[in-house]
C-alpha cells in the first residue's frame, strides 16, 4: 500500500497536505486502470470510493428517458471525481463512463472517513479540499446556467 | 483716437456705438446670432443690431425655476444665461452627414458637404467662452475631429460680454471660469457699464477683433471706468448663486460608485435628460438614418443624444446600465471626474443650466458635497 | 451616381462608409455567418491589426460595430463573423454575393501581438468571441517561431455552436498548437469536452510565468477566465480582453461606449486586464 504514497504526494489535490496526512490518505487508496468504454461507476450504485485521475478522459453521464445518454461534465488529468462517497446515503448520482483508457489512484471512501473521524485535522483539511472542489463545480454550473453564449456577443 | 490699438488695449464704447458695432461684424460677412426674448426665455437667435437683444431685462434662476422680469435700467447685459448654449450653433442639434441611393443590389454614398455658416457669436458669456474651449479640445482637437464643428469654430467671431448678473443656479466664480475670467478664444470681450454713462469697456483678443475695434469709435478708459468695472464685478461674485468645490472631485466621485446616495438621487431624478440638453459642453450624439417610402434613398443624420435613455448604452441583449442610479451616476461622473481623465479638464463650466432646467430641481453641487460627506466616513451603508 | 473622387473623400471622413461588394456569404452556424467582402475601388488597400473592428453598415437599415476576423495580411479581402441578433444583423443575413455593404474602420485597439513575441500564448474564446480572436490565431501561425506554446482554449454552448470547425479541425492536427474545446451542453454524438471554458485554463499546457493570455467572450465569461488565469499564476498584466459597448461612431466622439473615463471604441476594445480591472468589477458602468 505504502508504495502509492509517490502518486499521492504528486497529485494537485493532495498538494497542500502534510506528509504525515499523505501518509494517512495512501493507506486507502488502490491503483485502478480501466479501458475505454468502461464504467467507473453508475447512477445507484454504492458509492464506495473516490478517484483521482492520473491519465485519461472521464464523462459523467445521465441517462434522460427519452432523450438518451447526456454527458453533464468531462473529468480529465488531475481532476478528482466524485463526492457521493462522502456524503449519506452514499450512492452515485451519476454514472462515469471511460473515454480513453484510464489510469487513477481509488481512495476507499469508509477508509477515509473513518480516518477522517479518529483525525479531525485531517479531516478538516480534506473537507476543506472537498469543498473548493464543490465550489468550482458550483460556480462552473452556474456559468453554465445563464447560458452566456446565447443573449450575449 | 491718436494712437493705434493694439491686441488687449481695453477703450470705452458708448451704449450710442452699440449700432455700429454689429454694422461692422456684418460688413465682414458675419451672420449674427445672441441673446433673443422668445416664449417668455432669452435664448439664441439671429440677430441685426442691438434692438433685437433683450434690453431691460433679466431672469430670476433657481433650481427648477426660471422666470424673465423687466429691469428697472436699459441694461443690455442685465440677465444670465438662458435655457440655449451656444452649441446649438457650433455643434447644431440635428446634421445630415451622407446620402446613400439605390440601384439595384448596390448602392452609392454621396457625402454632404456643407458651406459652413460664417457665424458672429455675440454676447458669450465667460461661462460659455469656457464651455466652447471645452467643446473645442473634445471636437476638434482629438485623436479625430469633427470637421463640421471645427470648421464653424474656425470661422466664428466670437464677442464675450462679461457678466454683471449672475443668476440663482451660477456658481462660476468658484471654477474660476466666470463672472469676468474670459479666458482665450474669443475676438471682442465686453464689459458693459450700467453706472452713470451707460457704456461698455471693449478690448481686442485677435486680429480679426482688431480690425472691428479700430474701425469704432472708441474713447480712452479713465480710472473711473475701471473702478466702476470692479464694484460691479465684486457685486456680480457676492450674488452668485452657488458654488462648487471641484477639490479632489475626480478622485471622491471614483470612490462613490458603489455608495447608495445614487439610489436616492435616481429616486427624484426622472431620467428627462433635459440638463443634458441645456448643458453647453454635453456632446454626445448618435445617428439616425431616414430611407425614402420606396427604399431607394436614405439619408444620415447625425441628432444629439443624452445619456439618460436606456437605448444610449444598449448592447444586444440590453441596456449596460439599464438602473436610473447608473445613468445619473454616469453623468455626474463623466461632468465631474472622467472628463478630467478624457480631456485634462472638468466637463462643467459653471453655468448652471442643468440645475435650473432640472424640473425636479437636481442640484449638482449639491449632490457632490453629500457624497463628500459620506465618503468622509460617514456612510450609512455601501452598496 | 457616385464618382470615383466622391468615393475617395467618402474614404476620407471617417464618419462615410467606404463601399464593399460582398464577395461571398458564409453560413457558420445556426445563427452565425460570416461576410467576405471585397472594395468597390479595386485600388483600395485594406490594413487593420488583429483585434479591429468595423462599423458595418446595411443600406436602410443601419449600422453596428462588428470585429474583423479574417487574416490581416489579406489586403484584398474583409472578412466579419457576427450573430444575429438585431436589425442589422438580421438583414445582414439576407445580403448576397453581388450586394453592397458599406463599412467604415477599422477602429479601435488590437491584441499584443508585439508584446507576446517570445512568449507563451493563451486565447480564451467563448462564443462568438473566437471571431476577434482569430485574426491573433492567424497572426500567430504566420510567424510560430516568434512565440512560444500556443494554445487556444475554446467554449461554446454546445457542438452545433462551434464556429470555424473545419479549421479547429485542422489547428487540432497540427503539433505547434494546442487547441481545446468544449461545450455546456453536450449532445449524444458529441465524444469531446463537456464543462465551462474556465475549466479548461487550469490544466492547458503553458508556463504561466511566460504567458500572454488573450481573452474574448461574454463579460461574465471573461471575468470568470480571468480569475482562472491569474490563480494559475498569469500575472493580471499579461491577460488582454476585449471590452463591448454600445458604439455608434468608431471615433470616440459620440460618447456612447463610455466605460467611466475609456472611450472603448478608441482605447479599446483590446485592453490590458490591469488597467481596467476596477471598471470590469463595478456595476452597470
Amino acid at each position: 500500500m505504502t508504495d502509492l504514497y509517490p502518486i499521492i504526494r504528486s497529485q494537485e489535490f493532495f498538494k497542500e497536505f502534510s506528509e504525515e496526512d499523505v501518509h494517512e490518505v495512501a493507506g486507502c487508496a488502490t491503483n485502478i486502470v480501466l479501458h475505454p468504454g468502461q464504467y467507473v461507476f453508475r447512477e445507484g450504485e454504492p458509492a464506495n470510493h473516490f478517484y483521482l485521475v492520473r491519465h485519461g478522459k472521464v464523462s459523467l453521464e445521465l441517462l434522460l428517458p427519452g432523450r438518451g445518454v447526456v454527458v453533464v461534465e468531462t473529468i480529465e488529468e488531475g481532476e478528482p471525481l466524485g463526492w457521493s462517497w462522502l456524503i449519506p446515503p452514499y450512492r452515485w448520482h451519476f454514472a462515469a463512463r471511460c473515454d480513453t483508457l484510464l489510469r487513477a489512484i481509488a481512495l476507499d471512501g469508509e477508509c477515509l472517513r473513518n480516518k477522517c473521524e479518529a483525525n479531525p485535522k485531517l479531516g478538516y483539511h480534506l473537507m476543506l479540499r472537498m469543498a473548493q472542489m464543490m465550489e468550482s463545480r458550483l460556480q462552473a454550473s452556474i456559468l453554465r446556467m445563464l447560458d452566456v453564449y446565447g443573449d450575449k456577443h | 483716437m491718436t494712437r493705434t490699438l493694439r491686441i488687449g488695449d481695453q477703450v470705452v464704447l458708448d451704449r450710442e456705438r452699440l449700432a455700429g458695432l454689429f454694422e461692422a461684424i456684418r460688413k465682414l460677412g458675419y451672420v449674427v446670432h445672441g441673446p433673443i426674448l422668445s416664449d417668455g426665455a432669452i435664448v439664441l437667435g439671429p440677430i441685426e443690431s442691438d434692438r433685437d437683444l433683450p434690453i431691460g431685462w433679466r431672469d430670476r434662476q433657481d433650481a427648477g425655476t426660471y422666470r424673465l422680469e423687466r429691469r428697472e435700467d436699459d441694461a443690455v447685459f442685465g440677465y444670465a444665461v438662458g435655457p440655449h448654449s451656444w452649441k446649438r450653433l457650433l455643434f447644431p442639434p440635428k446634421r445630415s452627414l451622407w446620402r446613400a441611393e439605390r440601384e439595384g443590389a448596390r448602392f452609392h454614398l454621396l457625402p454632404i458637404v456643407e458651406d459652413t455658416p460664417k457665424l458672429a457669436l455675440f454676447g458669450v458669456r465667460p461661462c460659455e467662452m469656457a464651455a466652447i474651449r471645452v467643446q473645442d479640445r473634445v471636437l476638434a482637437n482629438g485623436q479625430y475631429q469633427d470637421s463640421n464643428y471645427a470648421s464653424r469654430r474656425r470661422q466664428a467671431f466670437v464677442v464675450v460680454a462679461d457678466c454683471h448678473e449672475p443668476g440663482g443656479g451660477c456658481f462660476c466664480a468658484s471654477l474660476g471660469t466666470g463672472p469676468t475670467e474670459q479666458g482665450e478664444g474669443w475676438d471682442l470681450a465686453m464689459t458693459e457699464i450700467l453706472q452713470g454713462r451707460h457704456r461698455f469697456l471693449v478690448r481686442a483678443g485677435s486680429s480679426k477683433g482688431l480690425d472691428v475695434l479700430r474701425a469704432l469709435p472708441w474713447t480712452e478708459t479713465s480710472p473711473a471706468d475701471l473702478q466702476a468695472a470692479e464694484r460691479q464685478r465684486q457685486r456680480a461674485l457676492r450674488r452668485m448663486g452657488r458654488r462648487m468645490n471641484p477639490e479632489g472631485a475626480k478622485e471622491l466621485l471614483y470612490q462613490a460608485a458603489s455608495d447608495n446616495h445614487w439610489d436616492e438621487i435616481a429616486q427624484r431624478c426622472l431620467m428627462c435628460g433635459n440638463c443634458t440638453m441645456a448643458c453647453p459642453t454635453c456632446f454626445c450624439v448618435t445617428v439616425v438614418d431616414r430611407t425614402s417610402l420606396d427604399g431607394s434613398q436614405t439619408e444620415r443624420e447625425r441628432v444629439w443624444d443624452s445619456c439618460f435613455s436606456l437605448e444610449f448604452s444598449y448592447i444586444h441583449g440590453g441596456s449596460v446600465r439599464f438602473s436610473p442610479y447608473a445613468r445619473y451616476r454616469h453623468w455626474m461622473t463623466h461632468k465631474l471626474a472622467s472628463w478630467q481623465d478624457q480631456f485634462g479638464t472638468m466637463g462643467c463650466v459653471g453655468c448652471g443650466r442643468c440645475i435650473v432646467w432640472c424640473p425636479v430641481g437636481i442640484d449638482i453641487t449639491e449632490e457632490l458635497e453629500t457624497f463628500r460627506s459620506r465618503v468622509g466616513g460617514n456612510r450609512e451603508a455601501v452598496r | 451616381m457616385a464618382t470615383s473622387i466622391e468615393l475617395t473623400q467618402a474614404a476620407r471622413d471617417p464618419m462615410i462608409p467606404v463601399p464593399y461588394v460582398v464577395e461571398r456569404f458564409l453560413r457558420e452556424t445556426n445563427d452565425t455567418f460570416s461576410l467576405e467582402l471585397e472594395p468597390f475601388d479595386p485600388t483600395y488597400e485594406l490594413a487593420f491589426r488583429p483585434g479591429q473592428f468595423n462599423m458595418l453598415y446595411v443600406f436602410g437599415v443601419g449600422e453596428v460595430p462588428i470585429s474583423i476576423s479574417g487574416d490581416a495580411t489579406d489586403t484584398k479581402r474583409l472578412v466579419h463573423t457576427t450573430r444575429e441578433v438585431g436589425v442589422v444583423t438580421r438583414a445582414m443575413r439576407n445580403l448576397k454575393a453581388g450586394h453592397t455593404i458599406g463599412a467604415r474602420g477599422p477602429f479601435g485597439t488590437s491584441w499584443p501581438m508585439e508584446e507576446a513575441k517570445g512568449h507563451d500564448v493563451v486565447l480564451v474564446a467563448g462564443g462568438i468571441g473566437l471571431a476577434p480572436l482569430r485574426p491573433a490565431l492567424y497572426w500567430i501561425l504566420r510567424n510560430r517561431d516568434e512565440y512560444g506554446k500556443v494554445v487556444l482554449l475554446y467554449g461554446t454552448r454546445s457542438p452545433e455552436d462551434i464556429l470555424y470547425s473545419k479549421e479547429l479541425a485542422k489547428w487540432r492536427s497540427q503539433f505547434d498548437l494546442e487547441v481545446h474545446i468544449t461545450v455546456d451542453r453536450a449532445t449524444t454524438e458529441w465524444r469531446g469536452n463537456v464543462g465551462v471554458v474556465t475549466k479548461l485554463v487550469g490544466r492547458a499546457p503553458f508556463d504561466p510565468t511566460d504567458t500572454v493570455a488573450m481573452v474574448c467572450g461574454p463579460e461574465i465569461m471573461m471575468r470568470f477566465a480571468v480569475e482562472e488565469l491569474t490563480k494559475r499564476g498569469v500575472a493580471e498584466a499579461n491577460i488582454y480582453v476585449s471590452m463591448e459597448r454600445n458604439m455608434k461612431c468608431g471615433v470616440g466622439l459620440c460618447g456612447h461606449c463610455q466605460l467611466r473615463g475609456e472611450f472603448v471604441c478608441k482605447d479599446g476594445p483590446v485592453y490590458r486586464y490591469d488597467l481596467i480591472e476596477p471598471l470590469f468589477v463595478e456595476r452597470e458602468l
